[in-house]
This record gives structure tokens, sequence and C-alpha cells, in this order.
């Protein structure tokens, strides 16, 4: 069943020198309940398609696609104000920077509060209540005084897990996370990883997992997508992905992989690249 | 084998000072950390955020002091805050810094990057340190004709191998390389790992190389030491540490370390799957 179905995406940003092209083409699905990462390098676009799915591109991104439906319900012809009732309720996203996600001048529970009166339509006594037993279940330690706190009181993870509390507060049905762990050392990243799949086991909602990181894809993904200056090079269920990548670009970056080194020296995507820079 | 650089105890505290609502502490950021690393090899530092594995390399690389212990560059001992080191001693021991945005000037032309180390510790005459820039840019896998170019004009992978060009102006026999691959995509990762692997075999230099990354530690690295909280937890050669790592510490890095291997992806997939099944019956 799906879920979010987005059908030939491109992204421009008119820039000073013409428009450049960010998403070439791009088609992404996801069905209910389904973990899929999206894996690139730096300009592949990854970001900027879901941030384009989500309406948060500058007023200089011109976004065209032929088709994009959440749940059936066509997401470009909607008004803003419709769109506002899927955004932020139904598909929440988390993002790198938990530290920067947050507002430094507010309480994290005055943050996660205000989302569950605007989203949720809580009263402010039902806000509190719930805004606790969600810290409890993203594993904050002590939830009620955690409600006290701001941002720099707050360690990376525990600010990353603020947010994660913040995205599921509406019980979403698509939680978009964006490179979540990217910004946190590696026994942290599994505990965030480690949470991010409980919840979704629990709730059943669809994961979009945007990273660049093999191994994270490895430990969480049902299903691949590799994504390559703009465009679509392969995708795959992640067994199938690992085990026999069909595209050479894929191909290239697995075996760029410190862990994949055979010999003494690393084969590298350069070989790829030049053969992908003659027209 | 000759030793290049061997730490002795070891100790760094910076003092913190109080204020009215605070009182002073100290923060002992490495607590006694010995090693050794001999020519033509590398030292990996593995360590999380905190755990004072910058420091070290700070140490090592004569930017900062120890507190305590002592330093020994190819057997002679150092101590920035008693003495100056020399000329020569600087010109032994060169760092790499891990943001290649942040430790090239914006201001100034590669050329003047890669002969500022030359011009400031030797009496090297001005052609020949434009020749050896030159010949240097090309070492590191770029055209000699960007010696004019500026910083901006270079990718992150590019800004690398000028960081690290401007380290081997000067032969030195220790490279210190402060997370020198972190900043970078996967692919330009493996190509700057396979310049300094050939840099290494062609210099015979030593690296003291730290890193949070276990993956790219296992192919690189000789030795590994593992810090945490400024301690060494577990120091041996890499086969040892990680055929079987002897502290819970390192247990727990290599266990949140995620893996790509095969089975371990084919279990998953079938936990999830039995899981989805229970879930749906």
């Amino acid at each position: 069943m799906a879920l979010l179905t987005i059908r030939n995406l491109t992204v421009r940003f008119g820039t000073s020198t013409g428009s450049f092209t960010a998403v070439d083409g791009i088609d992404v699905h996801v069905d209910k309940g389904e973990v899929l990462a999206i894996v690139g390098e730096s300009g592949s676009g990854k970001s900027v398609s879901m941030l384009a799915a989500m309406g948060l591109l500058p007023d200089t991104a011109t976004v065209t696609a032929d088709e994009m439906t959440f749940d059936g319900r066509d997401l470009l012809s909607m008004t803003p104000r419709q769109r506002r009732q899927i955004i932020g309720r139904e598909i929440t996203m988390i993002f790198q920077e938990p530290i920067a996600s947050l507002n430094p001048s507010f309480t994290a529970g005055y943050q996660i509060e205000e989302v569950l009166r605007l989203n949720a339509g809580l009263s402010r006594k039902a806000a509190r209540a719930r805004a606790i037993d969600l810290f409890e279940q993203v594993g904050l330690p002590d939830p009620e005084g955690k409600l006290k706190s701001y941002p720099h009181q707050m360690s990376g993870g525990q600010s990353q897990r603020v947010m994660i509390a913040m995205a599921i507060a509406t019980n979403p049905r698509l939680l978009i996370a964006d490179e979540p762990t990217t910004a946190l050392d590696v026994t942290i990243q599994k505990q965030i990883l480690d949470l991010l799949m409980e919840l979704q086991q629990e709730t059943g909602m669809a994961l979009i997992l945007i990273t660049h990181d093999m191994g994270v894809v490895a430990e969480t993904a049902d299903r691949v997508q590799v994504q390559y200056k703009g465009k679509k090079m392969e995708e795959a269920d992640v067994l199938s992905l690992f085990e026999n990548p069909q595209n050479p670009y894929t191909r290239a970056l697995l075996s760029a992989l410190p862990e994949n080194a055979t010999g003494d020296r690393l084969s590298t995507v350069a070989s790829f690249l030049e053969h992908e820079a003659q027209p | 084998m000759s030793v290049v650089v061997e730490g002795r105890n070891l100790i760094r505290d910076y003092h913190i000072a109080g204020s009215l609502m605070r009182p002073a502490k100290t923060v002992h950021a490495v607590k006694g950390i010995s090693f050794a690393v001999e020519r033509g090899k590398t030292l990996a530092i593995v360590g999380e955020s905190g755990s004072g594995k910058s420091t070290l390399a700070r140490i090592v690389a004569l930017i900062d002091q120890a507190t305590g212990g002592e330093l020994l560059i190819e057997g002679k001992p150092v101590d920035i805050g008693k003495t100056r080191p020399t000329r020569e001693m600087r010109s032994k021991v060169q760092i790499v810094f891990q943001n290649p945005y942040g430790s090239l000037n914006p201001r100034q032309k590669i050329g003047d990057v890669l002969m500022e180390p030359l011009f400031l510790n030797t009496d090297t005459p001005a052609p020949e340190r434009r020749d050896r820039a030159r010949e240097m840019l090309v070492k590191v896998g770029l055209p000699a004709e960007h010696f004019n170019r500026y910083p901006h004009m270079f990718s992150g992978g590019q800004r690398q191998r000028i960081a690290i060009a401007r380290a081997l102006m000067l032969n030195p026999t220790l490279l210190v390389l402060d997370e020198p691959v972190s900043a970078l995509d996967l692919s330009v990762q493996a190509q700057v790992l396979n310049l300094l692997a050939d840099l290494q075999e062609e210099f015979n230099l030593a690296y003291v190389f730290i890193s949070h990354d276990l993956s790219v530690v296992r192919y690189i690295a000789d030795d590994v030491l593992v810090m945490n909280q400024g301690e060494a937890v577990e120091q041996g050669s890499r086969e040892a540490v990680f055929a079987d790592p002897q502290h819970p510490y390192t247990r727990e890095l290599f266990a949140a370390t995620p893996v790509t291997d095969l089975d371990a992806i084919r279990a998953r997939v079938a936990r999830r799957q039995a899981m989805r099944a229970a879930a749906g019956g």
C-alpha cells in the first residue's frame, strides 16, 4: 500500500549564473510501515527531494512533479492551508543538527507543548501530561525535569531525542529523518537508530531515512534508493543492494567502503566518475 | 626500526577559572598516556567526542604543551613550555586538520600556502621554494597549474590534498592526522586514504591518525589506542584489538559501529519479517 508517491520530481534553483537542477526526475514511493533509505553523497539531491515533498524549500526553488500524493491525497493541487493539515501532523521530519533544530530561547517542554497544542489540539494541561509521556517513550532520563531544560543544557543525543519526541507527538504516518545521527558519536548513534526502529515497529509508521552512511542503511532499511547528482541510480531491497548491486555507481560506492578493501588500496569511485564525466 | 615519536605518561589538565557563582575546576583531558610509533607505521587513536584524542594530537604536534609526562621526538625530549622547539624539530612534526575548509586561509593562493612552511622554517631560496611547491602539488595528485588558485576554487577532497601537501613540504618524519577524512564523502575518503598510504610508503612516514571511525582505523592502522575520558582503555596491534577487544568500552564501541556484513543484514531482514508476520497474525 503506497503511502507517499512522488513521480518525476524535478527541483531547480534559480541562481545568479542561471538555473541549477538539484533533483532531476526522481521517483519516490514509500509503503505504509516501510523503512526506506535514500542514500547519496553530498550534492545527490537526497535532502532536497524530501524538503520539496514537505514544502520547505525557499522561493528560489521551482518544484515540478507529475504526481505527488500522500495516502491518495494530491499534495500538488492542495491549498497551503490543506497542506499544513498534513505536513507537521501526518508527515513529520527531523534533521541532522539536533541542537540547531531546537530554539535556544525556549525550554524543551515549551517547544513540545507548542506542537501538541497547535497540531494535536490539546489543552495546556493535557499537553504537559502528554509531553512527559513522550519524553519517557523516547528514553529521556528524568522526563519531568527535562521539560524545564533549555537546549544548551542537554547533550546532542538528548536533543535528538527531544526532536524525535516532537516528531512523533502527532502520531505521524510518515517520519522523514534527514541524517539524524551524522552529528552524533557512534554509541549515541546506535541508541538513536535503535529508538527510531523501535518507535517505527510500535507505531507502524513509515520511515524515510536520508543518509550517506552505508552502515546505517545496512542496519535499518527495508528498501534502499541510491541517488547521484539528482538522479536515481538504483532501487532495491536492502539485501539485494548489498549482495548484488546492479548499478555501476552503487558498486563503486560499496567497494569504496574501508571494510570492503581488498589488498592494500581502496577502490575509489573515481573511475566511475571519470566515465560519467564524458558526455 | 627506529622510533619516531614516543609519549611517556603524557598528562594534560585544563584549569577553568572560577567566577562569582562557580568554583574553579580542573579538567583532566589526558590522564597519563604512553605510546610509541616507528618509522613507516601508523598509530590510530580512537575515541568519541570528549575522549581527549584531539588534545593528545595537539600535544604530539607541538601545538600544546603537556602538563606532565615526557614527549620524545626521534629520541630527543621536547617540552615546548620550557624551550622553543628548533626549526629542525618543527619540521619533523606536521599536522593535518579535520576540516579543510577551515584550515586553509581563503585569501592565500595555494602556491603561497605550500611555500610558507619553507619560508618560515628553512633558508630555501624563492625559486627553489616555488619548484618544490609545484612538485608537491603533483605528488598529492593535483596539476601544477593550480599553483595560483585560491582555496574556494577546490572541492573538499582537493583541499584536503592541499593540506596534506602543506604538511609534507618540510619533509617531516611524523604526520599527525586529526580526523583527516571525516568531513569527506565516501568516494573522496577512499581517494584520500589511498593517497595517505602511497605517501607513507614513499617517504617512510610515521602517522598518528586520530579517528572515531572504526572501519577506517581497521583499514589504515598498524597499532590502535582506544581512548575514553582521557585514559587509554586499550592499546595493541590492530589484529589483536579487532580480533579480541579486552576492555568493555572497546567492545561497546565495536558493537555500536554499523556493519555492512551480508550475514548481519540477512539476519536483521529475517527478524523484521518474523516480527511483521507475528503482528499481522
